[in-house]
């Protein structure tokens, strides 16, 4: 009888903990409601949105005329071609010109590394629209460059840097190397030296032990920035429209052109969800290949 | 030449063997940081057009700039959107941080990405969203909508930022405090907000310039009395050249170096 009683007053204490342990849990996603209200209100749903409107023709139904002019259009093709060449390349030039500087950062002391880290911040902070006046004005044909160059007997007519595809990439690698560095650098002050230290031990030379141990364990890490400076690149638009004088024409731009000057929802849509769809399809791949909350670490 | 025998690494590299890294580096450092760095002396020019360098100095696109009533409402407006993008976009991204921190790793794992969505999602989508969703509420071209549009993009910064806070954080001490009697509200404001602090400064410094220096939401969803300078700006660079700009890029550096000191000096207790 003493036993009974004493169980069910643990049976009874059970299920008051329970309740608490529960009533902990609702307070605590609680806590992510108004954040993921926002995030559902202000994206989720207009997006749904977007892609319902994508799939709307012209006289109102349900079709798939905008897709399939998207298919068939040689000037979509080209936009794509645009998109793809201008990404690709820009985040080429990213890891060729940010892999050494992050090397070399991975490779100083604490102090020296957080001063050059400083020089990368800077330009990361600075307005997007600041960088871009500024390759404006040191691109154009009177511009620094074209007379620097001229007085040094490099070329001898000023060469048009802006208002082209040349200007757009130049643009457009200055602000993203700073997305490719940050990662990098994380994933290069990780590695334990003393994993080239003993490569050495065993008598490889310092190009074999950089490529055979230092460069494998940095992968993580470039892989990273590269795929956040490559998504990045496909739906820019500031750097492109600006630099590029009209010339070189972007998803981005050509989704802001449908809905600003011609008002067309369904084609504005149904390029914003081919953009989508392939931003999420390199995402997830990245997603299996470093941790998400690496993606789009600012500082 | 003794210094080029010094080695430079523990493994024992010559410096000679490494010098065309330090340049390469140093080359590509100078190219990130300096040309920014143009637009200060294109300010001070007295030529409406773009030579560099200046041959005649004076400051009047400055007062081209604090004489126009158009810019200075513009500034204006990206203050204040700035500030009020910190007081929605900081407390409601360390609530979701907290609120995560603490529950299941099941859960977490289903939310997390979705939190993260605005910064994977193309701003140029974002922005088109949101223009639907303001047209048929009638909030294009108000603040609020701007406050909105930029609290979304700046919510998953400070969610990185203070979840990783909150990770190299022993929550323990927290039930400590709240074994002694302590609410779990009274146990995080004076337990564990002390001691996250630092991160939460730099995540709202991040939050103000991150709206401040935001272009595509504010060119969709901003207009007229309520126009964002960076809208302004951006309408006005695609339109003409005008020295203004310069003028204009002159204050923004500054403001956003004033900001990087300041994440770097408060937003980091050790180092």
């Amino acid at each position: 009888m003493a036993t009974k009683t004493i169980l069910n007053k643990e049976h009874i204490n059970k299920i008051e903990l329970d309740q608490l342990d529960r009533k902990e849990r609702y307070t605590l996603f609680g806590l992510t409601v108004p954040y993921l209200a926002l995030v559902l209100g202000l994206i989720i749903i207009p997006i749904g949105w977007l892609f319902y409107m994508s799939f709307i023709g012209r006289d109102e139904t349900l079709s798939l005329e905008n897709y399939e002019r998207i298919w068939n259009s040689k000037a979509y093709f080209r936009i794509f071609k645009t998109t793809f060449q201008i990404s690709i390349l820009t985040t080429l030039i990213c890891v060729l010109l940010g892999y050494p500087l992050t090397y070399f950062m991975s490779q100083l002391s604490n102090r020296w590394a957080n001063i050059c880290l400083i020089g990368v911040l800077i330009p990361f902070w600075t307005s997007l629209l600041v960088r871009t006046y500024a390759w404006l004005v040191l691109l154009q044909k009177k511009g620094l460059i074209n007379s620097l160059a001229i007085d040094w007997g490099l070329w001898s007519e000023p060469i048009k840097f802006v208002h082209n595809t040349s200007g757009t990439l130049i643009g457009m690698v200055h602000i993203m190397l700073p997305f490719l560095i940050l990662p990098l650098y994380a994933n290069m002050r990780t590695i334990d030296k003393d994993c080239l230290k003993a490569a050495a031990n065993l008598g490889a030379t310092p190009t074999r032990a950089f490529w055979t141990v230092f460069f494998p364990l940095s992968l993580p890490g470039l892989f990273a920035g590269l795929l956040i400076v490559f998504v990045l690149c496909l739906g820019f638009y500031v750097t492109p429209a600006l630099l590029g004088g009209g010339k070189v024409i972007m998803a981005a731009m050509k989704i802001s052109d449908n809905i600003e000057l011609y008002f067309s929802w369904g084609a504005a849509s149904a390029l914003g969800v081919v953009l989508l769809v392939v931003t999420m399809i390199i995402l997830f791949i990245a997603s299996k290949l470093v941790s998400i909350d690496q993606l789009g670490n600012r500082s | 030449m003794g210094i080029l025998n010094n080695t430079v690494s523990e493994t024992q590299i010559k410096l000679k063997d490494r010098i065309w890294l330090y340049f390469i580096a140093l080359l590509i450092l100078f190219l990130l940081v300096v040309p920014s760095l143009v637009v200060i002396p294109m300010s001070f020019s007295d030529s409406q057009y773009l030579e560099f360098p200046p041959k005649n100095y004076s400051t009047r696109w400055y007062e081209n700039y604090f004489y126009s009533i158009d810019w200075l409402q513009a500034t204006w407006t990206s203050v204040k959107v700035g500030v009020l993008t910190i007081f929605l976009a900081t407390p409601l991204g360390i609530m979701a941080a907290y609120g995560l921190v603490n529950s299941n790793s099941r859960l977490r794992s289903i939310l997390f990405p979705i939190m993260i969505s605005p910064m994977m999602v193309p701003v140029i989508l974002v922005a088109i969203g949101l223009f639907y969703f303001y047209v048929q509420f009638g909030m294009v071209n108000s603040i609020l909508g701007l406050v909105l549009g930029h609290s979304l993009i700046a919510m998953p910064l400070v969610l990185i930022i203070v979840l990783s806070a909150l990770n190299n954080y022993d929550m323990n001490q927290e039930k400590v405090a709240r074994s002694l009697g302590a609410s779990r509200l009274r146990a995080f404001f004076e337990i564990t907000l002390p001691q996250i602090k630092f991160s939460i400064i730099s995540a709202s410094l991040i939050s103000f310039l991150t709206s401040f220096d935001e272009v595509i939401i504010s060119l969709f969803v901003s207009g007229g009395d309520n126009s964002t300078i960076t809208r302004s700006m951006f309408l006005a660079l695609r339109d003409q050249i005008d020295p203004t700009i310069a003028a204009i890029s002159t204050i923004l550096i500054i403001i956003s170096s004033v900001f990087l000191i300041l994440t770097q000096t408060f937003g980091s207790p050790k180092d």
